[in-house]
């Protein structure tokens, strides 16, 4: 355990990183808002620029606040498969689970509007609430299927591969969806499918926000059966661990929190591979109950990072997502393949 | 009479397989006492491992009784096995970015509250089992810059601070080299002669087992288990039977295996002493077996003077060389044998 002093230290820079970027995400963008007005903005001043206020409250805040909670519960959910798999890449996008994910998703999407005749985009919350079930279903059966497999085969790079191959299926799957569904919901998911996270309301944001966050530091009450998976099964069980049970537990959470992002925020990639491992790189240690807290406040600080580089400040378009994420997520993933090279040696 | 500690009882173990059960081994009989170490001997493929999975409750009996301290193993449940046995492992497990004091603070969990929060007690008994294990200056460590017998003695560490009656090791000496081998098993003496805890450890080390072990437990392929003191098996020719077939002997009075060589030829020795017994080995590598040169043979060998490095060769009647290395003496009798 590296001393306490240092741990709080690290959790409070994350902190304080995690605020200057919710405000380089909240000023900057196509219109860049003086820091004053934005002092006056937040202060509630009565010399408030309405235009300012407006693009702050009505765009950016939602957005922001959605960077962080999807940042977080899809780092948690990484953190939760690497320790699981005891693989240090799997993660929700690279082993399929975000594939199973918007299958679920095209399930509901598509098939209800081709079957049974109703335009799934035009059902409000019940839409909603369906998109997560079925977000849900895809995610946690892939993981089913991961465990299997692992359990079987072993060795990261079959089970990656084999992740990789699932994600291909689900794909090929939704396109045949989308052949046969009518024009409106294919708009749709092709859009969702995009990844964003601008789409939500202010008062949808808030409470994903809300949930995400929530859901993400709670997954701190699993951290002594992390730390025992970490040491294989056996030793776990020696240790009086119920393996079965805190398997499930650890699955359906990670499970959980990849479909309330991806339902929402489309399939995001390369954050729930990554995230982990910068948290790992800033504090040395195994336990648990600081790599949550440190992922947690690194995933919503990368999210925001991401955010704000994929809306290019200055620049009147924003790139995609996926774009920007695949570009700080995929040097990292080459990056822990390089170094487990050196070890293995 | 020591108390119990464990106890099987016509035990049978093996593997389910669809079409029934796969025996490793049956009719297993034994019992450990508090405070003893116990090595569990055997070759490859006996079934040493599956015992000590079977008693370690990783895996369930075919048939029998197994208990420890008047539970049934079989039936016992993970929290309360936590309380009672403690294992190492030969899985090599690397926890990424775990310190020693991590990774030996992990054997407290089955004390542990819902967030794993140590207490002060637990601080306590860790510190106390990473000094034990003569790994204190290693503590803050990470797990991988260890070397193996290190990361050895931190999973014993582990195993200690989960505090328990029973200790099982599954080969704690594999992979290691000798002086790391031997520093193991004089921890683990140490700790069952000193905190009374029963330990059991599979291993292939035979000659520091019969060192070093109160009791032995011999596996012959199929079973039964032969339990008794090392000095007891030896005198009841016991070793002899575990590795009949495979070409090794047993030597009773140095309770060491010698291989057993195959001779092709003899050679004359007139001589005794520490010369001639080094004489005999390296002779029995090249197929040669000595015998005593009572009457006078074509060629033979002479150590004129015990305790004297000092070799002469003749060859009918005459003198034909003398050498004071074994080396130089061996390849002039091969020259003129041939």
């Amino acid at each position: 355990m590296t001393s306490n002093k240092q741990t709080s230290l690290i959790i409070i820079l994350c902190i304080v990183l995690l605020l200057v970027l919710m405000v380089l995400n909240l000023t900057l963008g196509s219109i860049n808002i003086p820091l004053h007005e934005f002092k006056a903005i937040f202060l509630g001043s009565d010399t408030a620029n309405t235009v300012y206020s407006n693009i702050v409250f009505k765009t950016r805040l939602p957005q922001t606040i959605v960077s962080i909670g999807a940042g977080m519960a899809l780092g948690i959910s990484g953190l939760l498969m690497q320790t699981l798999f005891r693989n240090p890449l799997a993660g929700p996008s690279i082993l399929g689970i975000s594939s199973g994910s918007s299958l679920g998703v095209a399930f509901a999407m598509l098939f209800t509007g081709n079957i049974l005749g109703l335009s799934f985009t035009n059902m409000g919350a019940w839409g909603d609430f369906g998109a997560i079930v079925s977000s849900l279903l895809g995610a946690a059966a892939v993981m089913f299927l991961i465990m299997f497999i692992s359990n079987h085969i072993g060795g990261t790079l079959s089970v990656l591969i084999i992740g990789v191959m699932i994600g291909y299926l689900s794909s090929s799957l939704v396109s045949l969806l989308k052949y046969y569904s009518p024009e409106e919901d294919v708009h749709n998911y092709v859009i969702w499918g995009l990844g964003s996270f601008s789409r939500m309301a202010p008062a949808h944001a808030w409470i994903f926000f809300m949930v995400t966050v929530v859901l993400s530091f709670s997954s701190i009450f699993l951290n002594k059966p992390l730390n025992l998976l970490a040491l294989g099964d056996r030793y776990a069980a020696n240790l009086g661990l119920k393996i079965k049970s805190a398997r499930l537990a650890i699955i359906a959470w990670s499970g959980i929190l990849v479909a309330i992002v991806t339902s929402f925020c489309g399939p995001i990639i390369f954050i729930g591979v990554a995230v982990p491992h910068l948290a790992k790189l800033l504090s040395k240690t195994s336990n648990h109950l600081l790599l949550v807290i440190n992922t947690c406040l690194i995933g919503g600080a990368t999210t925001l990072l991401c955010n704000l580089m994929a809306r290019l400040p200055g620049v009147e378009n924003e790139l995609p997502i996926n774009s920007v994420t695949a570009f700080i997520g995929a040097p990292v993933v080459i990056w822990v393949i390089w170094n487990r090279r050196k070890t293995n040696r | 009479m020591k108390q119990s500690i464990l106890h099987i009882n016509e035990l049978s173990i093996g593997y389910k397989r669809k079409n029934g059960h796969l025996h490793v081994c049956d009719h297993l009989n034994a019992e450990i006492g508090s405070g003893e170490l116990i090595c569990l001997l055997g070759e490859n493929g006996s079934g040493k491992s599956t015992l000590i999975r079977t008693l370690s409750g990783f895996q369930l009996a075919i048939s029998g009784e197994g208990t420890i301290l008047g539970k049934n193993l079989f039936s016992i449940k993970e929290k309360e096995m936590a309380l009672l046995t403690a294992v190492v492992l030969t899985d090599r497990i690397d926890v990424p970015n775990a310190t020693v004091e991590e990774l030996v603070s992990l054997g407290r969990s089955p004390f542990t509250n819902l967030m794993g929060r140590l207490s002060k007690n637990d601080k306590k008994v860790v510190a106390e089992s990473i000094e034990k294990c003569g790994i204190k200056h290693k503590a803050n460590e990470q797990l991988s810059n260890l070397s193996d017998g290190e990361k050895q003695k931190v999973f014993i560490a582990k195993a200690l601070a989960q505090d328990t009656p029973l200790i099982i090791l599954d080969e704690p000496t594999a992979f290691l080299d000798l002086p790391a081998r031997v520093e193991i098993i004089q921890l683990l003496r140490e700790i069952a002669m000193t905190s009374s805890k029963s330990i059991l450890m599979s291993t292939h080390d035979l000659d520091l087992a019969i060192q070093m072990a109160d009791k032995l437990w011999l596996l012959p392929k199929g079973g039964p288990l032969i339990t008794g003191t090392p000095e007891d098996l030896l005198l009841q020719n016991a070793f002899e039977k575990l590795f009949v077939e495979r070409g090794v002997e047993f030597d009773n009075k140095t309770g060491l295996f010698k291989v057993k060589h195959k001779h092709d030829r003899e050679l004359a020795v007139k001589g005794h002493g520490f010369e001639y017994v080094l004489l005999r080995r390296a002779f029995a590598r090249r197929g040669i077996k000595l015998t005593q040169a009572n009457d006078q043979k074509d060629i033979w060998l002479e150590i004129p003077q015990k305790g004297n490095a000092h070799f002469n060769l003749h060859k009918e009647g005459k003198m034909v060389a003398s050498e004071t290395t074994v080396e130089k003496i061996v390849e002039h009798t091969l020259t003129y044998l041939n």
